[in-house]
C-alpha cells in the first residue's frame, strides 16, 4: 500500500502463466502480442522448457511465461513436469488458459483441472481464424458467463483479438470478484458439499476456495492433501473422504477416482461445448487431413514418399547450395587479397588473409547449403509431416529399441544437436530418453553438413554429390539407429514404453514462419562463424606458423635464390611452406598423433583437424581452409579447398574421415547440454568413450574395404 | 470382449474399459480415450504395429500393445 501512495503512477506488473495443452499455440501468441521469436511447430512438444517474455501495454508491465504444453495435469513426461511445477511453485499473478477453438472438448479437459486452482484464470480461444473457416462459432461471451471465467476469441496467425485478450487480463486482474461455475453432477456435489460444509464448521484457513479444495481432495491431488495430512482436523476428515471417493466411484462403476473425475470434466466440458458451438456450415464426410493422410501414411506407399522427400531435400541442398559458392569464394578470395595488399606486415597479413579470412570464408561457403537444410527441417516441422513420419517409423524403430517420438528429437538433430537433446525430454521414460540422447549425434547436424558438401564435391560430380550427400545422412541414421539397438540390448535393457501420440491437422505454414524459422538459425550460424569460428581460425593460425623457424626460411632463401628456373623457384617456395608447417606447434601435434591416425589412412593435417573438430564441426572446414592456405601444393589458377582436398587426400582416408566426422562427438557446446540433459558428467564420459570407439573402429572398416574396392 | 485392435481400419467402435495400469490409464484419459467415448479406426500401419485413430476431433496414434489394453463394442 506504502509504495502506491508514495510513487502513483508506477506501472502495473503482471506476470501470466501461459498453460494449454500442446500445439495450441501459445508459443505463437506470445510471438504475435510481443516481438519475441519462440520457437513454433505444427507437433506436440515443441516448447520444452518455460521461457520468459517481458512486453509493455499502455501503463502495464507484462512478463509472460510460456510454458511446455500438457494434456493433463500430471507429470508424465520432463516437460510436462516443468508446467506442473511451475504453476504449483511459483509465483505469478494469472493464467491465461490458451485452447484450441476447432477442439474444444478435448481442450477444456485441462481447463477444467486449472479452475480448481486457486489462481485466476482467464482463457483464450486460439485458432479462431481456424474456426471460422471450418464453420464453427463459438459464443465467447455466453462461454464466459456459464463458466464465469473471462473467455475471449483470438487468433495467432491474424492477431484478432489479441488486444481484447490483454485488456481483459489487466480488467480480471484488477477485479476482485471471480467466482468459478465448475458444476459436477449430483453424486459428486452432495460429496462436495459435505467436505465444504466440514471445512467451514472448522474455520479452516486457506487461500483457495474450500469448494476448490474439497474437490481437489476428492480428486486425490497430492499436493493439497500433504497440506490438510498435518492439520488436526484430518482425523475426522479422512473417513468422510473415504466414504465420499467411495460413493463416487460405485457412482461412476469404477475402481478409479481420477478416471470418474475425468469423466465428470468430460459430460460437463460436453455441456459447455453443446451450449456455446454452433456447427453453422456441414462438415465434409472427410477432412482435407485425412484425405493426405491417405497418401502419406498409406501402409505401402508411406515410408517411400518419406524417403523421397528426404532424396529430394538432400538433392536440392546440394544443387541449388551449389549455385552462389562459386560466388561466395570467389569473394572471400577478393576480399584477401584486397585486404591483404593493404597490409604491410608479412605477419599481420598473413594472420588476416591466411587465419581469419580463409578460416571464416570456408565456413561462410556452406551458408546456402544450411539454408537449404534448414527450410527443409522447418516445412517438416511446421506442416505437420513430422508426426506422420514418427507414426510410419514407430514400428521399425520399436525393433530397435527406440519409442516412436524419439524421431522428433532425432530430425531435430539434423538441425543442431543442441536443441536435439533439449527435444528428448518429451519422452516419458528416462531410458528411453537416454538412449535417444546416445544417438541424436548419429544424426548428421548442419554444422556437419560443410565437412560432408566438402568432399563429395571433392570426389564426385555434381550429378553423383547430391546422392552421396543422401546416403551419408541416411547411413548415419541408420547407424544410430543399429547402435540405439545395441545399447537397448546392454546398458539400457527394460521393458517398451507406451507410444500414445496426437496427430496434428496439416497446416500450411506462412513464408513469415518458415523465413523467422530459418533466419534466426542462419543467424545464429552466421554469428557462429563471426566469432567463435573467427578465434579458432586465429587460434590455428597462430599454432600452424609458431615457433618460426629462422635457420629454416634462410636455407630456403638462398636456394631459391639461387635456382634458375621459375618452376623451381615455386617447388621450392612451396617445400618450404611445407616444412614450416610441419615444425609448428600444429605440425608438431599432429605429428604425433598422427600414428594413431595412420591405420585410419589420415596425413597430419586430416588428424589435427579432426582434433580441432571437438570444439565446433565447422572448424573442421576451417582447419583445412587455414592449413592448405598456408600450405604447398596450391597451383595458382585454382586455389579452393575442394581442389586441394581431391589432390592431396586419397579416396579411402576420404571415406574414413567422412565416417569419423559422422560418428564421434558433435561439438563442445553440444556435450555440455548433452552432459546437462543426460544428469551426470559420467554419461559424457560414456559418450565419448562409445562415439569414440565406434568412430574408429567404423573408420578402419571403410578406409580397408574402400582400399580393396578402389 | 473385443478389442481396439481387432478393429479394421474405417471401424467405429465404443470404448467399454480400459484395461491400463494406472499411469497408463491417466495418460489414455488425457489424451480422451475413456469409457463411453466413440472412436474410429483411421489408418494401421504395416502388420498393424501402429493404428491412428480418431476421437472427435482429435486423431492419435498408438501401439499395437496399447491397443490391446482397449476394450471396446460395436455401436
Ligand atoms: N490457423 C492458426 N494456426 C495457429 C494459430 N496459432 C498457432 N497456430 C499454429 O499451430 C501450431 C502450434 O503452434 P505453437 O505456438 O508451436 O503451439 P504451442 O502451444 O506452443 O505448442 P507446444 O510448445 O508444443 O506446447 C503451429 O503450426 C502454428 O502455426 C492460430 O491462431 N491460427
Ligand atoms: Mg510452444
Amino acid at each position: 500500500m506504502n509504495e502506491k501512495k508514495s510513487c502513483p503512477v508506477i506501472s502495473k506488473h503482471i506476470k501470466v502463466a501461459l498453460v494449454g495443452q500442446p500445439n495450441v499455440g501459445k508459443s505463437m501468441l506470445i510471438n504475435s502480442v510481443s516481438n519475441a521469436h519462440l520457437q513454433v511447430g505444427n507437433f506436440s512438444g515443441v516448447t520444452v522448457d518455460k521461457t520468459e517474455v517481458l512486453f509493455d501495454y499502455e501503463n502495464h508491465k507484462f512478463t509472460v511465461v510460456d510454458l511446455p504444453g500438457t494434456y493433463a495435469f500430471t507429470d508424465y513426461t520432463i516437460e510436462e513436469r516443468v508446467t506442473r511445477d511451475y504453476l504449483c511453485a511459483e509465483n505469478y499473478d494469472i493464467i491465461i488458459n490458451v485452447v484450441d477453438s476447432t477442439n474444444l472438448a478435448k481442450n477444456l479437459q485441462l481447463t477444467a483441472e486449472l479452475l480448481t486452482m486457486s489462481k485466476r484464470v482467464v482463457i483464450a480461444l486460439n485458432m479462431s481464424d481456424e474456426a471460422k473457416k471450418e464453420g464453427l462459432e463459438i459464443d465467447a461471451k455466453y462461454m464466459s458467463e456459464l463458466l464465469g471465467v473471462s473467455c475471449v476469441k483470438v487468433s495467432a496467425v491474424t492477431k484478432e483479438g489479441i488486444v481484447e485478450l490483454i485488456t481483459t487480463v489487466i480488467a480480471d486482474f484488477e477485479s476482485s470478484t471471480y467466482e468459478v461455475k465448475l458444476i459436477f453432477s449430483e453424486a459428486v456435489e452432495e460429496e462436495i458439499a459435505k467436505i465444504v460444509a466440514y471445512l467451514q464448521g472448522h474455520k479452516y484457513e486457506a487461500i483457495n476456495s474450500y469448494r476448490n479444495i474439497a474437490i481437489n481432495l476428492l480428486k486425490n491431488n497430492k499436493k493439497t492433501y500433504e497440506k490438510l495430512h498435518d492439520d488436526p482436523i484430518w482425523i475426522e476428515l479422512q473417513p468422510i473422504l473415504i466414504e465420499a471417493s467411495k460413493h463416487i466411484e460405485l457412482h461412476h462403476d469404477s475402481d478409479d477416482i481420477k478416471e470418474s473425475f475425468a469423466e465428470e470434466y468430460a459430460s460437463f466440458n460436453r455441456g459447455i461445448v453443446a451450449e456455446v458451438v454452433k456447427q453453422s456450415v456441414q462438415v465434409e464426410q472427410k477432412t482435407l487431413t485425412e484425405k493426405i493422410d491417405n497418401v502419406l501414411i498409406h501402409p505401402i506407399y508411406g515410408i517411400p514418399i518419406f524417403l523421397f522427400f528426404m532424396w529430394t531435400l538432400f538433392q536440392l541442398t546440394f544443387e541449388i547450395g551449389a549455385i552462389p559458392m562459386d560466388y561466395i569464394d570467389a569473394f572471400f578470395g577478393w576480399f584477401g587479397d584486397a585486404i591483404g595488399g593493404t597490409i604491410p606486415n608479412d605477419d599481420v597479413r598473413s594472420l588476416i588473409v591466411d587465419g581469419i579470412i580463409a578460416g571464416v570464408g570456408a565456413v561462410v561457403l556452406f551458408v546456402p547449403n544450411i539454408i537449404i537444410l534448414f527450410i527443409g527441417i522447418a516445412l517438416l516441422e511446421s506442416t505437420g509431416y513430422m508426426s506422420r513420419v514418427a507414426f510410419l517409423l514407430d514400428g521399425f524403430f520399436h525393433k530397435f529399441g527406440l519409442h516412436g517420438q524419439s524421431f522428433i528429437p532425432l530430425v531435430t538433430g539434423f538441425g543442431c544437436s543442441i536443441p536435439a537433446y533439449m527435444s528428448a525430454r518429451i519422452l516419458k521414460n528416462d531410458r528411453d530418453r537416454l538412449l535417444t540422447l546416445f544417438i541424436i549425434g548419429f544424426m548428421s547436424c548442419g554444422a556437419r553438413l560443410p565437412v560432408y558438401v566438402l568432399f563429395a564435391g571433392a570426389f564426385f560430380g555434381p550429378e553423383m554429390a547430391g546422392n552421396i550427400l543422401f546416403m551419408i545422412y541416411i547411413s548415419g541414421a541408420l547407424l544410430g539407429i543399429m547402435a540405439a539397438k545395441i545399447l537397448k540390448m546392454t546398458a539400457f535393457k527394460g521393458v517398451d514404453e507406451p507410444f500414445v501420440m496426437e496427430m496434428p491437422k496439416y497446416r500450411l505454414p506462412s513464408a513469415k514462419l518458415i523465413w523467422h524459422t530459418v533466419l534466426t538459425k542462419t543467424m545464429m550460424y552466421l554469428k557462429k562463424a563471426g566469432t567463435f569460428i573467427a578465434g579458432a581460425s586465429m587460434l590455428i593460425w597462430f599454432l600452424s606458423n609458431y615457433p618460426h623457424n629462422l635457420v629454416l626460411q634462410e636455407e630456403y632463401a638462398k636456394k631459391i635464390e639461387s635456382s634458375t628456373s621459375e618452376t623451381q623457384k615455386i617447388t621450392l617456395g612451396n617445400k618450404l611452406a611445407e616444412s614450416l608447417l610441419e615444425q609448428s606447434y600444429l605440425g608438431v601435434i599432429g605429428k604425433f598423433s598422427e600414428p594413431i591416425f595412420a591405420p585410419l589412412g589420415f596425413d597430419w593435417k586430416m588428424s589435427v583437424a579432426l582434433q580441432t573438430g571437438l570444439a565446433a564441426k565447422e572448424v573442421v572446414v576451417s582447419t583445412l581452409g587455414v592449413l592448405y592456405a598456408l600450405g604447398s601444393d596450391v597451383d595458382a589458377e585454382n586455389n579452393s579447398l575442394v581442389n586441394a582436398i581431391s589432390k592431396n587426400i586419397p579416396f579411402p582416408s576420404a571415406v574414413a574421415f567422412i565416417v569419423v566426422i559422422m560418428i564421434y562427438l558433435p561439438c563442445l557446446a553440444a556435450s555440455v547440454v548433452f552432459t546437462r540433459e543426460a544428469g551426470g558428467v559420467k554419461y559424457f564420459f560414456y559418450l565419448l568413450a562409445f562415439t569414440s570407439i565406434t568412430a574408429y573402429g567404423l573408420a578402419f572398416v571403410a578406409y580397408n574395404v574402400t582400399k580393396m574396392i578402389v | 470382449m473385443k478389442q481396439l485392435l481387432d478393429c479394421q481400419k474405417g471401424d467405429k467402435v465404443k470404448i467399454t474399459k480400459l484395461n491400463a495400469t494406472n499411469e497408463l490409464k491417466e495418460r489414455l484419459i488425457s489424451f480422451g480415450l475413456m469409457k463411453g467415448v466413440e472412436v474410429e479406426v483411421l489408418e494401421q500401419a504395416p502388420r498393424k504395429k501402429t493404428i491412428e485413430i480418431k476421437i472427435g476431433k482429435m486423431r492419435i496414434a498408438l501401439r499395437a500393445e496399447e491397443a490391446k489394453l482397449i476394450e471396446v463394442q460395436e455401436i
